[in-house]
């Protein structure tokens, strides 16, 4: 419960689907009078319409309020499109090292007892917990010039902070948790007899490992690996304190849009926020597919 | 094959699933290994099959040392309670896959792969199946495939944990024959886990008998039934009606009333007399040498079931048959024909 | 006798693990507790006792609590609504609910502010009448509740989706009305999960930076939050005051990690198994 619970710290968990029952017959008992349920209902979505429905269309509204060329010149300059390139490298390392992580976490956690475990996954949790700003100011005082090792890095001259590494380490701190968070559940459910099964037929551990635990995680790995990245590439806090704001080398998206934002530049700073709008519109859809392929994952074979 | 398990001991923190126990499986066998759950007969299968690992004692296969081998090199079929088939893959894949995962070096090449997988699939029954996912089939079916899966691998022992657990009443009547005569066909040693004594005494060639992780008994069906060892044996097989009595100088009390049956050497002191239901001589009044009414009868099929209670005050259920039909109100007179006094 | 495991890799896997969360997560939190072991307790005191310190930390947790107490009542109403009833677009605003989470914090400060600005969609009618929410502290209240709205709704969910139906036939069966079955058997049983997404929304609000900075203003001892006083003192490479700010609100978050965690067990004896 704790871990289906600290699963939805950062996002819903996959088990939170909609069943609903029928709209409710009036005289039915478990039902409140006609109109407390129109009273609620609409509460409910005027709210959601302001607080989140309203910002959305704001981003999409002010990237377009100097027209569509405006919009496509603002993504076509050389900053933005070497934010881009940042982000998306950015992104990839730190999902590419998550994702090996996350699996390998997973099985220990998932496939075997040990005493302490609670406690490991409480640790693999903590970057959730943790405020952004905080993520990145460790980095600095490990890598920075007053920091442990930076000294040490600068005679050598090796640049960690305000420079990709930084950026990538900050980044793959705050989004430590994810793939391991979306398998553990996953895993525990499907237990280990199809493991066992596939040892006692003979198979090694790789065979077991590729042929039977990863064709069954499949949808689990996905969903993980997709809020990870959206995590990573939408990362504001951690990344400013560590980036160094090098204009056109260490600006990730989410950096330019404040940048360009505080010099008035809105139209190219909503342009590159409706981008990462996008990405997180297109990782809602995706998340909600996927949540249906992990429900049958997470199905049990036998009645 | 035959198998052979020197004081096997296993705890779990500590609960003891497994207390010292011997036993000596011989080639071709079909044996049950009945008891109530935590009986410790699971974690038994499972530490021959090198899915688990004793803490102390030893477990040989034709006397070579097996625990020095991991589950993947024993060459056991194992059969799990919920088939743990792989639901990702066809059944045909199911079965193929302990010959896939094989070392490139032995290896069959695909055409008799496929040959041998439609071989196992026809002697399951199931070859019309072979394009389905597990998630299609009804359980029978899925236990057959399981089974079909385990023997692919040509194993020297068959294990089967709960075979028939999960499966409802009709169909584990049929995969029970069918098992049996499957065994015949393949001739393996085969070792079956059950808390159904039904199906362990109707499947089995010799049922070993556990509780608490020890082995009560192992014997033939006839053999527990008929003769059990032990009290527990007496009370988990079949139905027994059991009377706290004491012995003394070779006789049998029952409160102060004194039995006409002998001790049968049973030690003295206080001691549980246990008949069952149908060795129950009902009689008229002062016919035997325990006295009581009849509270309730039903009667259904040869016979009929009479809730009786005895002059002490015991409640017993006791099933006679048909030809004098029993009355409520009635007092009866009752004698053990056949049973067994062990110490309480 | 060797116990052996029947799946092979336990001990690398685990190894790994623990070889990885120590790089990652482990070694640089523990260098922010190191760093502010070099500081003497008076120097550590005078830091957090500071008046913009203590501004800046009385506005983050007062306004996240605050926030997370509107989120904790709409949260309730807005489950309620998407669980209980039926009606057009119910499934499109459940899956509204994440969008605070998915979308990345720039992207909502700036677009909280333009809308709160003061010729902004909202901010032009509320200036209007008087209410000026961008670049004070009413601003940064807006911006809290906007990411802090998911937690109690997920937290919520799962368990009235679970609740035993029977439960509430039983209170009316009993002769309870509606407002008596809810208020005395639904949502008491609701209450830990409640206190769950509270404590959530409220540990999320206290560290949040991207998107308050945009909307607050950042008028120091007015609308100044803590994350933004950290920034602000690593700029001017006092690391020190910057260290021992997080440090505190490090140490606040374990709490609420703590406080969740029980909430949790206790969440676990209330429910019966069904």
């Amino acid at each position: 419960m704790t871990m289906e619970l600290q699963q939805s710290l950062e996002y819903a968990a996959p088990e939170v689907r909609s069943r609903v029952r029928p709209f409710a017959a009036p005289d039915d008992v478990r039902s409140e009078p006609r109109f407390v349920r129109i009273g609620i209902i609409a509460l409910a979505t005027a709210f959601l319409s302001v607080f989140v429905v309203l910002p959305l269309v704001v981003v999409f509204a002010q990237a377009f309020s100097k027209g569509v060329s405006a919009y496509f010149a603002a993504l076509s300059d050389p900053e933005a499109l070497s934010a881009i390139r940042l982000t998306l490298l950015v992104a990839a390392i730190s999902v590419s090292l998550n994702l090996v992580f996350g699996v390998i976490a997973a099985w220990a956690i998932a496939k075997f007892e040990f005493s302490g475990k609670t406690a490991l996954v409480t640790l693999i949790d903590l970057p959730f917990s943790v405020s952004p700003v905080i993520s990145g100011l460790v980095f600095v005082l490990l890598f920075g010039a007053q920091g442990y090792w930076g000294p040490w890095l600068q005679s050598h001259n090796i640049h960690v902070l305000f420079a990709l590494p930084g950026i990538a380490l900050a980044t793959s701190f705050v989004t430590f948790p994810f793939v391991a968070r979306a398998l553990i559940p996953l895993m525990q459910e499907q237990g280990t007899q199809e493991e066992e099964a596939a040892i006692s037929l003979g198979a090694s551990g790789l065979q077991t490992f590729f042929r039977v635990t990863l064709p069954n995680i499949k949808w689990g790995v996905l969903y993980g690996v997709l809020l990870c990245n959206a995590r990573a590439m939408g990362e504001f806090g951690a990344v400013s304190v560590v980036s160094g704001h090098v204009r056109g080398e260490t600006n990730t998206m989410p950096l330019l849009v404040e940048i360009l934002y505080n010099e008035y530049q809105f139209v190219s700073s909503f342009a590159i926020a409706s981008l990462l709008a996008m990405l997180a519109l297109i990782t809602l859809i995706a998340k909600t597919m996927l949540e249906r392929h992990i429900d049958e994952e997470e199905l049990p074979h036998d009645d | 094959m035959t198998i052979e398990v020197k004081n096997l001991v296993k705890k779990f923190g500590t609960f003891a699933a497994l207390d010292g126990v011997d036993l000596k499986i011989g080639n071709g066998e079909l044996l049950a290994l009945l008891g109530p759950s935590g009986s410790g007969k699971t974690t038994l299968l499972r530490i021959i099959a090198g899915l688990d690992w004793p803490d102390s004692g030893e477990v040989s296969f034709d006397g070579e040392n097996a625990l020095v081998r991991g589950a993947g090199e024993r060459q056991v079929g194992f059969v799990f309670q919920h088939y743990a088939l792989f639901r990702h893959m066809t059944v045909f894949e199911n079965v193929a896959f302990g010959l896939r995962v094989q070392p490139r070096s032995i290896r069959k090449d695909d055409a008799s792969i496929r040959a041998r997988v439609k071989e196992l699939l026809d002697l399951v029954q199931l070859d019309w199946l072979a394009g389905r996912y597990p998630s299609q089939l009804s359980g029978g079916q899925r236990q057959r495939i399981a089974l079909a899966r385990a023997l692919a691998i040509a194993p020297r022992i068959l294990l089967l944990d709960e075979p028939f657990g999960a499966l409802d009443a009709k169909v584990r009547k049929e995969l029970r024959q069918w098992l049996r005569s499957l065994h015949q066909e393949i001739n393996v040693t085969s070792i079956f886990v059950t808390h159904d004594q039904e199906e362990a005494l109707e499947v089995a060639n010799r049922v070993v008998v556990m509780d608490k992780g020890r082995i009560e008994q192992i014997g033939t069906p006839g053999d527990v039934y008929d003769n059990p060892a032990t009290a527990f044996v007496h009370g988990f097989i079949g139905e027994s009606i059991v009377l706290p009595v004491n012995v003394s100088d070779g006789r049998v009390r029952l409160g102060d009333k004194a039995l006409k049956i002998a001790a049968d050497g049973a030690s003295s002191g206080a001691s549980k007399l246990f008949v069952r239901r149908h060795d129950m001589q009902v009689g008229p009044a002062g016919s035997g040498s325990l006295e009581g009414s009849v509270r309730q009868v039903r009667s259904f099929g040869p016979i009929q079931r009479a809730v009786v209670a005895l002059c002490g005050g015991e409640i017993i259920e006791i099933d006679a048959p048909r030809d004098r039909e029993l009355q409520a109100g009635e007092i009866v007179g009752l004698e053990p024909r056949r049973y067994r006094i062990f110490a309480a | 006798m060797k116990r052996r495991s029947t799946l092979p890799g336990f001990g690398l896997s685990l190894g790994l693990t623990l070889t990885w969360l120590s790089i990652i997560v482990l070694i640089p939190l523990a260098a922010l507790f190191l760093k502010t072991f070099e500081l003497s307790p008076d120097q550590f005191w005078n830091i957090l006792t500071s008046r913009r310190t203590l501004n800046a930390l009385k506005i983050s947790f007062g306004l996240a609590f605050a926030a997370a107490l509107v989120n904790l009542v709409m949260g309730t109403i807005i489950v309620w609504a998407l669980v209980r009833y039926r009606f057009p677009g119910r499934r499109l605003f459940d899956a509204i609910v994440d969008i605070p989470f998915a979308l990345p914090t720039a992207v909502a400060g700036v677009a909280l502010t333009s809308l709160f600005a003061e010729k902004g969609w909202l901010g032009a009618p509320l200036a209007a009448i008087g209410i000026k929410v961008a670049f004070t502290p009413v601003g940064i209240f807006i911006a809290m509740v906007f990411i802090g709205i998911p937690f109690v709704v997920r937290t919520v969910q799962p368990v009235l989706i679970d609740l035993d139906p029977e439960i509430e036939e039983a209170a009316a069966s009993l002769g309870a009305n509606r407002w008596h079955t809810v208020s005395k058997v639904i949502l008491p049983s609701l209450i830990p999960a409640l206190l769950t997404g509270l404590a959530l929304a409220f540990a999320r609000a206290v560290g949040e930076y991207g998107s308050v900075i945009f909307i607050a203003g950042n008028l120091p001892n007015v609308s100044e939050i803590a994350p933004l006083l950290i920034v602000i003192r690593l700029s001017e490479f006092r690391y020190a005051d910057a260290t021992a700010i997080a440090v505190v609100m490090l140490v606040a978050s374990f709490l609420i990690i703590f406080v969740v965690n029980r909430l949790q067990r206790w969440a676990q004896t209330r429910v019966p198994a069904h």
